[in-house]
């Protein structure tokens, strides 16, 4: 078992390896450079908190499809109470408490979706699928009707500086990137909460017999992949200056792709946070080199899925293999 | 009587007509030949994908690419037609090979790699997307034939209203009507159908009765292949123009209304009557309240709600039935 977790970091490292010596071989002058690098820490985090969102439901074998529709109501949350309460061209300093306040608003929002669906999922035994691809196409009606399809523009500065400000050279969404992918990995790894996610995720039987509140563990991973999805609502809103409905909607299926790419288990029960990172950055690579050499954002998808597609072959092929050495 | 409350069907049903009955009475509109085979027209082309995709849920599988495979095959067929001409057997064939092929390929890398259903698929949708996107340039085509603009207005029959004009059952509707028919006849006739229940009741049943899982996973993918292919030929029929952008991102959608109908994820189970109730109740939905002059912008509230009550309360009967109120299953 401990090797298999060993050879999938593996073959994500070589890829990693591979795709980071191509683009440069391919550009370059362009592609080592300072701001080369600083822009992708710059697009990674959005993906990259939205897929932990993903992934923590994959984790117990569900998915959550309103993850971005989550995002997307959030961040209007936030950006209508930012917008109608304090002056864009006013001193930063001044609304610190109201963007405080706004942005505990928006979290609250999420929150509110995460414990809805997990009454649907776990209270009321709806399989995530579904309950979730109602609750997406619920929210995303709710956002167009509160928006009348309207852009949320003009936030305060202190919320620009969320997704566009940097620190010491780091873009500051990096760093919320990092530390949330911190929490997650150790909420996942070293907490009570963590093993009861993956004991549920490869059996929920024999969790359930072996005394684990899977309803309760339910709830806490709808939750929290809420919440991540309400980080990622924050830098989305910081990044494009404003909220609107339908942001991002091409997002959600990547965020399925970069989760299994990362290792985790379509069935539950197996990923690691390290993973899901490392596959974001795999991605985030192709995608920043082919925009470079102005190859169109549409053969980076492609790309992408051919990437998952080989990745999930080599991945039988190297199972297969090792199944049949040790009979 | 007390049979038929078992079935998910007859729920769906009884709400079809209570809408009815509350649409017409706002506007009577609704309730006319001439808006029913309107409607039938245009939901044609979700109701022929939910047909394939009716086939995939029951295999216990999901797919994800067909609005790929719908697009790439209709753009591929416009781009034929125009260049060497034809007729709308050619354009058909096309659309359906194209469509089959892809097909196979999402069916290969099911079958052979063991990779799941929806992460195969979902890879599927970008790469034959993405694909298609950089190839076409994106561009649009306009510049359809004359035959394949009039094969679009032939209708079966032709009736006229007060004020004169003309309107009946179209060709387009007639499409669907087949396609559902001989997947009817296939599910319930057949050795295939039959195999399609068993392989997603249990795969491994099903293997050891000795269907050949290799050729019903082939068949399923295939056919879902064909469904799409075919609902790339109607929407271009519909819109007289091919557009690389509007049939993708449509996936979920599609799938909201076969799950309404009462396919369940898990395989095994699902019928085309279902699906078309499903497909219905869309349907009606969004043309009601068009009719009833409510805001476009509500139309996704409602058909949210409609979801989640109906899979809360199949999610309940399911439960109330087994009498066990503990979770031990993720599904």
């Amino acid at each position: 078992m401990k090797k298999l977790k060993l050879s999938q970091s593996f073959i994500l490292g070589i890829i990693m390896v591979a795709v980071f010596l191509l683009m440069w071989v391919l550009n370059p002058r362009q592609f080592l450079t300072f701001g080369n690098f600083q822009s992708m820490a710059f697009q990674l985090p959005e993906l990259g908190l939205l897929s932990m969102a993903m992934m923590i439901t994959m984790l117990t074998g569900g998915i959550n499809l309103s993850i971005i529709a989550t995002a997307n109501m959030t961040g209007i949350v936030t950006a209508m109470i930012l917008t109608s309460t304090i002056d864009p061209a006013a001193p930063p300093s001044g609304a610190f408490a109201l963007v405080i306040l706004a942005i505990a608003a928006g979290l609250a929002t999420a929150l509110l979706i995460g414990l809805i669906n997990g009454v649907l999922i776990a209270g009321l035994n709806v399989s995530p699928i579904l309950a979730t691809l109602g609750m997406m196409t619920l929210i995303n009606g709710l956002t167009i009707v509160i928006t009348k399809g309207y852009v949320i523009s003009g936030l305060p500065n202190a919320v620009r500086f969320i997704g566009n400000g940097t620190i010491a050279g780091v873009p500051f969404c990096t760093i919320i990137f990092a530390l949330c992918a911190l929490a997650l990995a150790v909420v996942l790894n070293r907490t009570p909460l963590g093993f009861n996610i993956y004991m549920l995720g490869s059996n929920p039987t024999a969790s359930y017999f072996s005394g684990v509140n899977n309803r309760a563990v339910l709830y806490k991973t709808y939750l929290l992949s809420s919440l991540y999805a309400g980080f990622a609502a924050l830098i989305m809103i910081s990044r494009f200056n404003s909220a609107k409905a339908g942001y991002g909607e091409s997002y959600l299926l990547v965020t399925v792709l970069a989760s299994v790419l990362g290792g985790t288990s379509a069935s539950g029960g197996f990923g690691r946070v390290a993973g899901v990172v490392m596959a974001l950055v795999i991605l985030q690579i192709v995608s920043s080199g082919f925009n470079l050499l102005r190859v169109s954002s549409f053969m980076t998808i492609a790309i992408w899925g051919m990437i998952i597609i080989v990745v999930m072959v080599v991945n039988f092929i190297s199972t297969t293999m090792q199944e049949r050495r040790t009979a | 009587m007390k049979k038929w409350f078992k079935h998910h069907e007859t729920y769906v049903l009884l709400v079809i007509i209570l809408f009815s009955m509350i649409i017409t009475l706002v506007n009577p509109n609704f309730f006319t030949l001439e808006n029913l085979f309107d409607l039938l027209k245009s939901y044609s082309f979700i109701g022929i994908f939910a047909v394939g995709v009716t086939f995939v849920l029951i295999s216990g599988g999901i797919d994800i690419s067909f609005t790929a495979v719908a697009t790439v095959a209709e753009y591929v067929m416009a781009v034929m037609i125009i260049k060497y001409g034809g007729n709308i057997l050619i354009a058909f064939l096309v659309a359906a090979g194209v469509g089959i092929l892809l097909g196979l390929i999402n069916a290969t890398l099911i079958h052979f790699f063991k990779i799941p259903t929806i992460i195969t698929t979902i890879a599927t949708l970008n790469i034959f997307y993405g694909i298609l996107t950089v190839i076409s340039g994106g561009k649009w085509i306009y510049a359809l034939p004359d035959w394949f603009r009039s094969f679009a207005d032939i209708r079966v029959f032709t009736l006229r209203n007060a004020n004169g004009i003309a309107y009946g059952l179209s060709i387009i509707t007639l499409i669907w009507i087949i396609a559902i028919v001989v997947a009817w006849a296939i599910l319930r006739f057949t050795k295939l159908g039959r195999g399609i229940y068993a392989m997603g009741g249990s795969m491994t049943a099903a293997k050891r009765v000795g269907f050949n899982i290799f050729k019903l996973q082939m068949f399923v993918y295939s056919f879902m292949g064909l469904m799409a292919g075919l609902a790339g030929l109607v929407q271009a029929l519909l819109v007289q123009t091919v557009a690389p952008n509007s049939i993708v991102g449509k996936e979920l959608d599609v799938l909201a209304a076969v799950v309404l109908g009462g396919a369940s994820l898990a395989g095994g189970t699902g019928t085309l009557f279902g699906t078309i109730l499903g497909v219905t109740l869309i349907a009606i939905m969004s043309n009601g309240l068009t009719l009833m002059r409510v805001s476009s912008f509500w139309y996704n509230v409602f058909i949210g709600l409609v979801i989640i009550l109906s899979v809360s309360f199949s999610a309940y009967q399911r439960r109330a039935r087994t009498k066990r109120a503990i979770i031990i299953e993720g599904e």
